[in-house]
């Protein structure tokens, strides 16, 4: 998958679980799967030779992954639109509410003009759709170098950064 | 008021740049029609009927004299030589073109103002109260607020790509004349037992096709708590507000799914894990901002002149502009003067450059450089000296700016319609037209008095018709323009939902179909009754009966009084 992470463009061993899902146990590799089939392939999945990753739609729910985040190395968010902005919610709280520490990433028509609002949600690593050009999605994280709010990029609101520099 | 620091100027800065990368992307192809789309619409640009519009926010409706002439250049420069002042307080440009746009971004930063978020789904401009800070019956200035809240909601990154369009509106008087109670945030300023104030909030209230009031969530909201209770009710939103239809995703179709009760509950529990984090806003910035707000000093022997009352005395026509366009000030002496947009010759709301320049000029020499925006689509002038009103009057009546007819019929909401908007199915300043040629009698319609005609062409209620006394919308019945006649709307503290008088009615009977319902109303009114204490104590019966029954004719007397 061709990813942005880090502030650069690679190509990582992560790939989504192709339609229909091959018959367990999954070839080996590392797989982003569905929320529903990670709930009913647990048991099987732990077995598996490789790395497994949950991707999560907007509409889920990730109660009863909770309490295996630590566990996970990567929660795949998806945006079925770029215009479908749930996924925002979703990165704030698994990042602050849920303490989720691993790699967060945005799949599905990830732009670069959303990258920034995604970054400061908790998301660190974007995939890039078919087409689009890395450079270029790349000018996407630098956005606004001023943030009027505090959110899970460790932001101060801006009411504190202008308390701590004195009045301008 | 407010003014920009290094940070404010540079992040409106940097949305230009940003806005002349995105469209140069798209001039150039390598942005899609569809990814350039919400882009724009987070910069108020819409592609319309003739061309794009830009609609330019105005926060809380505030500008300087130095803004309001940068208007007018954009207007000269940019334009046909004209903006119209919308609704929500915000100034929209018709004929603007598209590679032009990024520079006229780029002389707005300059005057410390912007388009950001005047469209698109996303939380919109503060709306709050055009005589905030100046009138009687306030309890706090809403405005300190209203900037808070601006400032949070400018590019916040969770709520950018919401189901829909997100108003809020915040009064801070007894009188609400903000609208509040259509907004799908409002917030009343309040007391509370032990004498503090706090916010009343209200969630879910809107027009569009399906209008509801909004529905108060919680009685009284310590001010600290403000951002983070509004991220709650943002988040929740975010999460559960229907994404797969445009007409039912605005968060009062989420409330009435859930009910008010479980919505409640929702925000609350939500609000329970943020209400002690880094929102949390403390006296000391509520304070800062405050700062920014602290009236002009006023002239303390304003009261003592004796010339203004000489002239109302003298002067007929002089008295009858301060009886409707001139209103009360908490400074002694002071009075805030309405500058009337609805000047029969002109589409209701609309400013040419020339009179914007003027009433710059106007607010330098009578109104410490300060201009408000209605949400009735007009201007006012907010520190005037009663010794000043005559002169003050004299001068906006060259420029066609001293109609005295603020809140009387004529004194009308309109949207663009179908002569500008994509949405519209039908015109509204030509109906605008055909009122004002019908009702010409200044003494007829004082006798009426306060009386809110209200129109929109399309049922997105741009023109708020469901909160009119009349509300007039405009459909489309098989290639031809109706309307939909609604009665006994308010927008005020007794905010209330129009109903539908009957069948609408084709075109050219608007404004007799108008004066048959007011006919209605001088007959049945008792006493100083006004317009809408008649409709609810007689109802909707006699008014449907008069408009669909050709039978009944108005007595010969009032036709008389009428005027033709």
């Amino acid at each position: 998958m061709r990813v942005i992470k880090q502030g650069t463009v690679l190509e990582d061993a992560w790939q989504r679980l192709p339609e229909p899902a091959p018959d367990l146990p999954l070839p080996a590799g590392d797989w982003i799967v569905p929320l529903d089939y990670w709930r009913h392939h647990r048991k099987q999945l732990s077995a598996h030779n490789g790395r497994v990753a949950v991707c999560l739609h907007g509409a889920d729910k990730p109660d009863d992954l909770l309490e295996v985040l630590d566990a996970l190395d990567l929660i795949a968010l998806e945006f079925p639109k770029f215009t479908d902005g749930r996924a925002y919610s979703q990165a704030r709280l698994l990042r602050t509410r849920h303490g989720y520490r691993g790699e967060l990433r945005a799949v599905g028509e990830v732009l670069r003009d959303q990258l920034f609002f995604m970054q400061r949600c908790g998301i660190d690593s974007f995939e890039l759709p078919h087409g689009k050009d890395a450079d270029d999605a790349l000018q996407g994280l630098s956005g606004f170098s001023v943030k009027y709010q505090s959110s899970t990029d460790g932001a101060l609101p801006i009411y504190q950064l202008r308390r701590k520099q004195g009045r301008p | 008021m407010y003014q920009y620091d290094q940070y404010d100027q540079q992040i409106v800065n940097e949305r230009v740049a940003q806005f002349r990368d995105q469209t140069q992307r798209y001039l150039a192809g390598t942005l899609s029609e569809d990814e350039y789309r919400p882009l724009r619409l987070m910069n108020g640009l819409y592609i319309q009927r003739h061309a794009p519009m830009l609609r330019v926010s105005i926060p809380y409706g505030l500008l300087s004299s130095t803004q309001l002439r940068m208007l007018a250049h954009i207007a000269e420069q940019y334009d046909k030589g004209y903006g119209h002042f919308s609704t929500r307080q915000n100034i929209q440009f018709n004929w603007p073109r598209l590679e032009t746009v990024p520079d006229i971004l780029g002389h707005l930063a300059n005057v410390q103002m912007h388009a950001i978020q005047t469209s698109g789904n996303c939380i919109r401009n503060i709306t709050s109260d055009h005589f905030a800070g100046i009138a009687e019956d306030e309890l706090e200035d809403p405005r300190p607020y209203c900037e808070i809240i601006r400032q949070w909601s400018t590019f916040h990154p969770e709520f950018s790509f919401l189901p829909r369009k997100f108003k809020i509106a915040i009064s801070g008087s007894q009188n609400d004349r903000a609208a509040v109670q259509i907004h799908d945030i409002g917030i009343y300023l309040v007391r509370n037992a032990t004498g503090e104030i706090g916010c009343r909030i209200l969630v879910g209230g809107g027009l569009g096709r399906t209008p509801y009031l909004g529905v108060c969530i919680r009685e009284y909201l310590e001010k600290k708590h403000l951002l983070s209770y509004l991220e709650a009710i943002l988040r929740v939103y975010n999460q559960l507000g229907r994404r797969d239809n445009m007409h039912k995703a605005r968060v009062k179709i989420l409330l009435n799914a859930v009910g008010a009760e479980t919505f409640t509950t929702m925000v609350e529990t939500e609000w329970e894990h943020l209400k002690d984090s880094a929102l949390l806003l403390d006296q000391a910035e509520i304070d800062r901002v405050s700062a920014f707000f602290t009236a002009p000093e006023f002239d303390p022997n304003a009261a003592e002149d004796a010339t203004f009352a000489k002239r109302l005395v003298l002067q007929k026509d002089f008295n009858l502009w301060v009886q409707r366009n001139v209103k009360a000030h908490k400074a002694p002496g002071y009075r805030a003067v309405c500058v009337s947009l609805k000047h029969p010759d002109m589409a209701p709301g609309d400013a040419t450059h020339t009179q914007m320049n003027y009433i710059a000029e106007l607010a330098d020499r009578f109104s410490h450089a300060e201009i408000r925006v209605t949400h009735d689509q007009n201007l006012a002038l907010p520190h005037v000296r009663q010794s000043d009103l005559y002169p003050l009057w004299n001068a906006l009546q060259k420029e066609r700016l001293a109609t005295p007819n603020i809140g009387l019929l004529t004194d009308m909401i309109c949207c663009p319609g179908l002569d500008f908007c994509n949405l519209a199915n039908a015109g509204s300043i030509d109906v605008a037209s055909q009122i004002n040629a019908r009702f010409t009698e200044l003494d007829y319609l004082h006798d009426i008095g306060d009386f809110q005609i209200k129109m929109s062409g399309c049922m997105n209620a741009c023109g708020h018709h469901h909160v009119g006394h009349i509300g007039i919308l405009g459909v489309d019945k098989k290639g031809e323009e109706f309307y939909q006649l609604t009665l006994g709307g308010s927008a005020g503290n007794n905010a209330r939902l129009g109903d539908r008088l009957g069948p609408a009615i084709a075109k050219q009977d608007v404004a007799e179909t108008i004066d048959s319902i007011l006919q209605v109303y001088l007959e049945q009114r008792e006493g100083d009754e006004q317009f809408l204490d008649t409709y609810l104590r007689v109802g909707l019966k006699p008014f449907k009966q008069r408009v669909y029954n050709p039978a009944a004719q108005p007595p010969t007397e009032l036709a008389a009084v009428a005027g033709y």
